[in-house]
């Protein structure tokens, strides 16, 4: 009896979670098809604040920005941060592994004005005394994004690194593979999807990042959340609420997708177990 | 002595693999040392100089003037915070604030994550990107969406005057209420990322054992589950709320001119005073306050990171 009372209270606590978690976005999406401007009166529905927002030349080229810095820092995260979950996972007996596996793990909870501050105070001293970066810009961002989503591939990579066969990569070696190709053979394929995973997380935080952004940036580098910010720190936009929602189908779109392929390959993998 | 020599060609080879393995382990080692803690060096360094107005607006540490190496070290700006009973108050009120906003990711939290985790194991994976989707859309966007809500004439206060409940607006954007619920809602899926995995991991014989044994499923609850959770839970709670006590968006956009945060507080002294010092004097300060949260985390983490393998 109490036992099933137990279960059945945790659930509705996920219940009511996930709703607490859904309704604002939910809010989000209903709003942005209101013809007013204002959140509590409904005045039709409209697709106007979609085209405004598709006119607004500042937010069009902020989001370019966005997804070319936010492709860049992925992919180098992506390396960057896989080199690092190997090193970490695999040379036990390294010198210094400790500082470096301190290194990586700290980004993941230090907060965003503390990193954005410190690196922007490099690049000034680097700036002074090597004429390097002579600007801020995309290139001053690239070097902060790809720093801390490193650190989260990292993580999502190290994940996967300890479940491969060490077995097969040392059957490898014993016929004759080099480390590097054994690494692209065996290992490479086993943690794909990790990566994959990786690339994915490290394009979103960097897609989403204000604050370092913000600190780091030069004129003429705006991204997509410093847009939004200044123009939220104004109010409710509706225009916002446009942007807002084509985020929010976008990345349920890719979830889904990912989901998708995962139960596929799940369901394959198991049906290749039994027969 | 009957130890053979390693012949030459191995020892060679051996070498070569000893200095390939030293080259994968300095690149990242490398870019992390040059841009991520060389750069809290340099905060440490400016926390130390006075502001002046120039480009970049401090004064040199080391100065080389007619031979002579003169190191000029200005603790002013530490002292003025602990004169300053505004930044003494924004430190106490954002650790208050994350404390009670960590408590309550937790209390929501982890029974979510323990339901996650008696759930059938096809619908664990749906649920688990439930959790965390809205983590992957805009950080900015969602605490923008509570905006809307909890405005005067926002969405809640509508509805409530609607039903009668009030009859006048609840002022709650814009007050400490508003800096809780916004922290507590952006940061949940990472108190149930941890707690899930580490609840999913849980020997499910054990409880069958307890019940078995007479346990009643609250004692099995208290003696089995929740202890062999703590590490999800200490991860979690490090992972809401050392980001919380520097968190600059909520404060700005939820809080009122009374919720003193620092993380704010510094924005500010950056962006608007342009006192790069005393910025970096409020940054080194939240860093040793964060000192011992910091290493708990990267201790589980590590932990994490290297079990096997």
């Amino acid at each position: 009896m109490v036992n099933a009372r137990g279960i059945s209270l945790s659930k509705i606590m996920l219940i009511l979670g996930l709703l607490f978690l859904y309704l604002p976005m939910f809010v989000l999406i209903v709003y942005s098809f209101n013809a007013s401007r204002l959140v509590s009166v409904w005045a039709g529905f409209s697709t106007h604040w979609y085209s405004a927002l598709f006119q607004d030349q500042q937010i069009l080229s902020a989001v370019w920005m966005s997804l070319k810095i936010a492709f860049y820092s992925a992919s180098m995260a992506m390396c960057l941060g896989t080199l690092c979950a190997f090193v970490i996972t695999r040379f036990k007996r390294m010198r210094r592994r400790t500082l470096l596996s301190g290194m990586i793990t700290a980004p993941l909870v230090m907060p965003e004005v503390i990193t954005g501050l410190s690196l922007l105070l490099l690049f000034v001293q680097l700036a002074e005394l090597t004429g390097w970066p002579a600007d801020r810009g995309m290139v001053t961002i690239w070097i902060a994004h790809t720093t801390f989503c490193s650190a989260y591939v990292a993580v999502v990579v190290s994940t996967r690194l300890q479940e491969v066969d060490r077995s097969i990569e040392e059957a490898a070696m014993d016929l004759g593979c080099t480390p590097l190709k054994t690494f692209f053979v065996v290992t490479l394929p086993v943690i794909a999807p990790a990566l994959v995973s990786g690339w994915l997380l490290a394009f979103t935080l960097s897609l989403d990042d204000l604050v370092i952004a913000s600190f780091v940036s030069g004129p003429g580098s705006t991204t997509l959340p410093m847009v939004v910010f200044s123009s939220v720190r104004m109010g409710v936009s509706p225009k916002i609420n446009a942007l807002a929602t084509l985020i929010i189908l976008t990345v349920s779109l890719v979830a889904f997708i990912a989901w998708y392929v995962m139960r596929r390959n799940e369901k394959r993998r198991r049906s290749g177990r039994l027969s | 002595m009957n130890r053979n020599p390693i012949p030459a060609p191995l020892m060679a080879r051996v070498r070569t693999l000893l200095f390939h393995r030293r080259v994968l382990f300095g690149i990242p080692f490398a870019w992390l040392l040059l841009f991520f803690l060389l750069p809290f060096a340099l905060i440490l360094k400016i926390s130390l100089t006075s502001a002046v107005m120039a480009i970049p607006p401090y004064e040199p540490v080391f100065r080389l003037a007619e031979n002579t190496l003169s190191v000029v070290v200005n603790f002013g700006n530490y002292l003025f915070l602990l004169s300053d009973s505004l930044y003494v108050a924004a430190y106490w009120g954002s650790v208050k604030t994350a404390f009670i906003s960590t408590i309550a990711c937790l209390l929501i939290g982890y029974p979510m994550a323990y339901a996650m985790a008696r759930a059938p194991k096809h619908w664990q994976l749906v649920l688990l990107l439930m959790v965390m989707l809205p983590s992957w859309t805009s950080f900015l966007i969602r605490v923008y969406a509570w905006m809307g809500i909890l405005g005067n004439q926002g969405l809640l206060n509508s509805f409530l005057l609607w039903l009668g409940l009030i009859d006048e607006p609840l002022k709650m954007l814009n007050t400490n209420f508003a800096v809780i619920l916004g922290i507590t809602y952006a940061y949940l899926p990472f108190m149930v990322l941890p707690i899930f995995t580490n609840l999913v991991k849980l020997d499910l014989r054990l409880l069958e054992a307890a019940s078995d044994l007479g346990c009643r499923s609250i004692t099995t609850f208290w003696a089995i589950t929740l202890p062999s959770s703590k590490a999800g839970i200490l991860a979690g709670c490090m992972l809401v709320f050392i980001p919380a006590v520097g968190e600059f968006v909520i404060p700005e956009l939820l809080g009122g001119p009374d919720t003193l945060m620092i993380g704010k507080v510094l924005w500010e002294e950056f962006f608007n005073n342009r006192d790069w010092p005393v910025a970096s004097a409020l940054a080194i300060v939240m860093l040793a306050l964060l000192l011992v949260p910091i290493i708990l985390f990267h201790r589980f983490q590590s932990r994490e990171m290297s079990k096997n393998g």
